[in-house]
């Protein structure tokens, strides 16, 4: 079933404590799409994001009704470790192991039981490649990941995404600490990676959100305010809501 | 010199009185037990078992027996505190068992240890029939030392950055698999220290290993775990107040043993600790 939505998700409330950060949330992503989510701070978009791989449940207090669907399963059947396997996530500040380049992407494919020298070099080779990093690493792929710059770092993570096959790779305002280059080199491996992932990219900078999607959702408040394509909710958004925000009235 | 400027001078100059005065104590101890007791020092001390009511001869026997009796600490107390250390950090919910045994382990911790040594003494050598041994020893001062090795155990845990957690397990990793390669080898060096320091506590113990294990005097070494042996600890408190006309010097020279195996012990965990540090890259 091609047509089949990748993420699909059935009135998502959830909760930190008696606190509902996200209101009903009914939204469908098709494959190979890349779907950018704006919004205020405190808006729900990163509560959103981490739902779908149940990242928010390593806070205690959290609770969620609804439901999340991966290829048409309710991802609470699914485990843990499989879920988060095939949805991957970059977050907002580069975030690298205190290990080698090498080891920092070869760690995905090794916990999940991935064995052999060779196998493993070829997917990390493959992944730093993928994330645009290849060149600019390939001969210090022993140095520890700390040396490497913030967009070195942040594509590093995106290869240590890509290295342990993920359906879909979610962004946590990955940019947010980059500056214009790195944010554009990460863009454009967002835009290569495209033939072969769906992504969900939520920022604050509703310019890249512009660039980089196809589709756009606007959370307020813990409410899907409007989704549509990106052109039509930048330059006709049907709630007024949407205006302001994307029009720099409030926000 | 403006008054803000001697005002400072004063202060640092009083800090560092301060600083030095607790170094002075230590330092002090030291010399006065290497003054009196390195003389006495000689091959023949370290390795030959003390004669003649302990009035010659040397202190090999209760080297051993400390030894052995570190070592058999380490092996109980070193696995079962780190163990309970990642449970209580990595895996318990924040519930009411879990915040008690947390209170008593903290509470464990102050428990004076002529207390750990009845205790050891009527479970171990009288209800599990371990009779005076190394093993029930070992046992006793490892029940003592673990209050020690799980705190610290857990600070060392708690003090690795969230986040390596959470990348690892936003890939897919087990809690085990986190655990096991991105938080304990940056909890290595923080576990270690408190292993060390509660071991040499449990080295220099007098108190939970007199019922438990320690002989009066027994010139030769321990035939097996379930033996008797002699400690450094007790055998000090034994020539010093126990036998009478017992040169002092042998006492100082019994005492500078234990604080140079103690320091030794110390010493190797300074080294463990750069090594992992070194490991580690941030």
């Amino acid at each position: 079933m091609v047509n089949e939505p990748v993420i699909k998700t059935v009135d998502l409330n959830c909760f930190f404590g008696s606190l509902q950060v996200l209101k009903s949330i009914n939204i469908e992503i098709p494959h190979n799409e890349i779907i950018g989510i704006i919004g205020p701070a405190n808006s729900g978009k990163t509560t959103f994001l981490r739902a779908l791989n149940r990242l928010n449940c390593l806070q205690r207090t959290y609770s969620q009704t609804g439901e999340i669907l991966l290829d048409g399963r309710d991802i609470s059947k699914i485990g843990d470790n499989l879920l988060r396997k095939k949805i991957g996530i970059i977050f907002a500040l580069p975030q690298v192991l205190p290990i080698p380049i090498f080891d920092n992407v070869a760690y995905g494919p090794k916990v999940h039981g991935v064995t052999g020298k060779e196998t493993i070099t070829h997917i990390v080779e493959t992944a730093l490649q993928r994330a645009y990093l290849w060149d600019e690493v390939k001969d210090r792929l022993r140095e520890p990941a700390v040396r490497l710059s913030g967009g070195q770092q942040q594509r590093l993570c995106i290869a240590r995404t890509l290295a342990v096959e993920p359906e879909v790779i979610l962004y946590d305002e990955p940019c947010s600490g980059l500056d214009p280059i790195s944010t554009a080199k990460v863009e454009d491996a967002m835009q290569q990676l495209k033939q072969d992932y769906t992504q969900i990219l939520v920022t604050n900078n509703t310019k890249q959100a512009s660039r980089v999607s196809e589709r756009c959702a606007f959370f307020l408040m813990g409410d899907l305010v409007e989704i549509g394509p990106t052109k039509t909710l930048f330059t006709n958004p049907k709630d007024k809501r949407t205006d302001d925000y994307i029009t720099g009235r409030f926000g | 010199m403006n008054r803000a400027k001697i005002r400072q001078h004063v202060a640092f100059s009083l800090l560092g009185a301060v600083t030095l005065l607790i170094v002075a104590p230590i330092l002090l101890v030291i010399l006065y037990v290497i003054i009196n007791g390195a003389g006495t020092i000689s091959w023949e001390f370290l390795t030959a078992a003390p004669r003649q009511g302990m009035k010659a001869g040397g202190i090999f026997p209760a080297i051993v027996g400390t030894v052995l009796l570190v070592i058999g600490t380490m092996l109980f107390s070193l696995p079962l505190g780190v163990l309970a250390a990642i449970y209580l950090v990595e895996y318990a919910s924040d519930d009411l068992l879990t915040r008690m045994v947390k209170l008593s382990v903290v509470n464990l911790s102050g428990i004076p240890s002529i207390v750990y040594g009845l205790f050891g003494f009527t479970l171990f050598v009288l209800l599990l029939h371990l009779g005076t041994s190394i093993l029930a020893g070992s046992l006793t001062l490892a029940i003592m030392s673990l209050p020690v090795i799980i705190t610290a155990s857990k600070e060392a845990l708690e003090s690795v950055p969230f986040t390596y957690r959470e990348i690892s397990l936003s890939l897919g990793a087990s809690r085990w698999q986190t655990v096991r390669y991105c938080v304990l080898p940056y909890a290595i060096p923080g576990v270690l220290t408190g292993t060390v320091l509660s071991l040499s506590r449990a080295a220099g113990e007098t108190a939970p290993i007199l019922f438990t294990v320690a002989a009066f005097y027994l010139p030769r070494l321990p035939h097996s775990v379930f033996d008797q042996a002699m400690a450094l600890p007790y055998h000090l408190y034994v020539i010093s107040t126990q036998v009478p006309n017992i040169p002092i010097e042998i006492s100082f020279a019994t005492a500078l043993v234990l604080v140079a195996l103690v320091f030794l012990m110390n010493l190797v965990s300074i080294i463990l600790r750069a090594h992992y540090r070194k490991k580690r890259l941030w």
